[in-house]
């Protein structure tokens, strides 16, 4: 299939019909409206169902009816819109549903700006919701890798039985590439069983639920959850490193922000200095033995984690890391991007310090 | 010899867990007396909330979903979108749907969906111990509202069937009530007619059913349902409040 030149939000909306998506509820929030509004067109003819919702509450309470229904679904929204969705994100999460929850990250705290950020990282990767679970969280730099992570996604979803989410932001979400949707292979899923379709008697009842009064049930249930996380971190990280091969400084990035990074390693190539990145693509599961195998290498002073927050991903750069080197951070926030002069400036700095 | 009583096929063999004298018992036989009835067992999927009737899952014999609170009538909307030609129903508290749900339910009604929803209204929070709710009745004392519910103070009651009937999308809404035997038997008409109204895809049905809580009110069950009758029905009136036919 030839390239077409999309916008980032409908070529992730695109990407998700492809994946065989074809209901979505959501809830108008900038900038992440051209998905509901590509959706909106499209589902109706193809057989789908797409619902404006009257809150982002209802919206994944709707999502979570139809996944336990058996359907794939998906909803998107900015960073306010997700805080909303965090009950139901856990209730997902604890009655073990797939879903692809998209969040095009706007400055926060609070109504914040509309402008790209990065500091929903805590919220995406450490629970956001109530009680002990995990998203697998995805972080595409290009409108190709999101394309592509958007199909994977919802086939990582379906395996594990869990919510996905893509962490997009406010410019990959109104920028502009090339995107090629070739027939993605997809994964070899289990069927779904324990979907609510009717009780003919010929299985048992199909129970979706995330109750369990007995605190003893409760538990177990939730170590069952985490035997289940434990082969997503085995199986499912993803993460490029970049130039890193005799570095003697590696940037950590994700995202937009790694973009702007690989600019700056060939400036600082340009002044002779050697700069690698280390771009997670999955941020949970977190990439941390390739930092630990990178702070090991004889070549590598330090590591600096340059983010759209005020320093969120810093913290599992550290945990990778672990002491072995310093770990700094440079970052602008508030829908501020950093400079690439800036960055260089920084690691000219740091490489005073060591 | 032939047997003239006995437990529908849409209940479970679970025993209830709910209080002595509590009117879900009934409720819960008449939704599946009418399941039974129309042969809609293996095709239906209930949404249970959260509240007293959050274990309805445990006794609803058949494809159960449980809901956070209020969200039952979204979750629903999600189950039935997704499965147009299955029979899709909520059971809904006055907490869960009149209060914290009350976006959800009133979305869910004007946008027409094709499911049915019980709603239990015992003008106060069962399983959270007694609290107001916002169907709770003026001067009725709860621990939310020790001195009574004054109007002024706490705000007025709100009838949810009057409210909802207003809605275009609405096919089907009746309040019944279930403190004799006469008004069983309405009651299980209604719910009847809610799910009929279901089947021929018309629009989104409501019953709300009038309700005791012996145990947060602190009667016995037979004051109880003396204390319905007297208070509740004069400020809920019974009747249907819409019908598309």
């Amino acid at each position: 299939m030839a390239k077409v030149l999309m916008k980032g939000n409908e070529a992730i909306a695109e990407a998700a019909i492809q994946a065989g998506c074809r209901y979505f509820f959501g809830y108008p929030i900038t900038p992440q409206n051209e998905i509901p509004a590509y959706m909106a067109k499209k589902l109706p003819k193809i057989g789908g169902t797409f619902i404006q919702a009257e809150s982002e509450v209802s919206a994944i309470n709707m999502v979570y009816g139809a996944s336990g229904a058996g359907a794939r679904v998906m909803t998107s929204s900015s960073s306010p819109g997700i805080s909303l969705k965090q009950e139901g994100i856990s209730y997902i999460a604890g009655a073990e549903l797939p879903c692809m929850i998209v969040n095009i990250v706007r400055g926060g705290p609070g109504l914040g700006s509309i402008q790209p950020a990065q500091s929903d990282y805590f919220q995406a990767t450490k629970g956001g919701g109530h009680g002990d679970y995990h998203m697998v969280v995805l972080a595409p730099a290009t409108l190709q890798e999101a394309v592509n992570l958007v199909m994977e996604g919802f086939d990582i979803a379906d395996q594990y039985r869990n919510p996905v989410m893509l962490l997009g932001d406010g410019m990959l979400g109104q920028m502009m590439e090339p995107v090629e949707f070739s027939a993605y292979e997809g994964r070899d899923l289990p069927p779904k069983t324990w979907a609510t379709t009717g009780y003919d008697g010929s299985r048992q009842r199909n129970i979706i639920n995330s109750l369990y009064i007995d605190p003893k049930a409760l538990e177990e249930h939730v170590q069952k959850i985490y035997e289940k996380y434990k082969a997503i971190e085995r199986d499912e990280v993803k993460v490029e490193c970049y130039n890193c091969e005799g570095a003697e400084i590696i940037v950590a990035a994700y995202g937009t922000t790694s973009r702007i990074v690989k600019k700056v390693i060939s400036m600082a190539k340009a002044e002779g200095i050697d700069v690698g990145l280390i771009r997670p693509i999955t941020l949970w599961p977190f990439p941390y033995s390739t930092f630990s195998e990178w702070a090991d290498r004889e070549h590598v002073k330090a590591f600096l984690s340059v983010e759209m927050s005020m320093g969120q991903m810093v913290e599992d750069v550290r945990l990778g890391v672990d002491g072995k080197r310093p770990v700094y951070f440079y970052g602008r926030t508030g829908g501020m991007v950093p400079h690439p002069d800036a960055i260089l400036e920084e690691i000219k700095r740091i490489r005073g310090d060591v | 010899m032939a047997k003239v009583f006995e437990r529908p096929k849409s209940l479970t063999d679970k025993p209830f867990h709910y209080c002595p004298g509590c009117a879900h018992g009934i409720v819960h036989r008449l939704v599946a007396e009418v399941m039974d009835e129309l042969g809609v067992q293996d095709s239906t999927i209930g949404v249970a909330p959260v509240g007293c009737a959050v274990f309805a899952y445990d006794y609803f014999n058949c494809d159960m979903h449980e809901a956070s609170h209020g969200r039952a009538p979204a979750v629903a909307t999600g189950i039935k979108r997704v499965h147009p030609d299955k029979v899709v129903f909520t059971y809904q508290g006055d907490g869960d749907l009149a209060s914290i749900g009350l976006a959800e339910i009133t979305h869910a009604a004007t946008r027409g969906e094709k499911f049915t929803t019980i709603f239990i209204n015992n003008a106060i929070y069962g399983m959270t111990g007694g609290q107001m709710a916002p169907t709770t009745l003026l001067d009725q004392v709860t621990t939310t509202s020790p001195y009574g519910r004054s109007g002024d103070r706490e705000g007025y009651p709100i009838r949810i069937s009057e409210m909802l009937s207003t809605l275009e999308g609405v096919a089907y809404i009746a309040r019944v009530s279930v403190h004799d035997i006469k008004n069983i038997t309405n009651a299980k008409r209604a719910i009847k007619k809610a799910f009929e109204v279901q089947l021929e895809g018309k629009g989104f049905a409501l019953v709300e059913v009038l309700s005791t809580c012996p145990t947060n009110w602190g009667m016995d069950p037979i004051e109880a349902f003396k204390w319905l009758e007297e208070n509740m029905i004069p400020y809920y009136p019974l009747g249907t409040f819409k019908e598309v036919k």
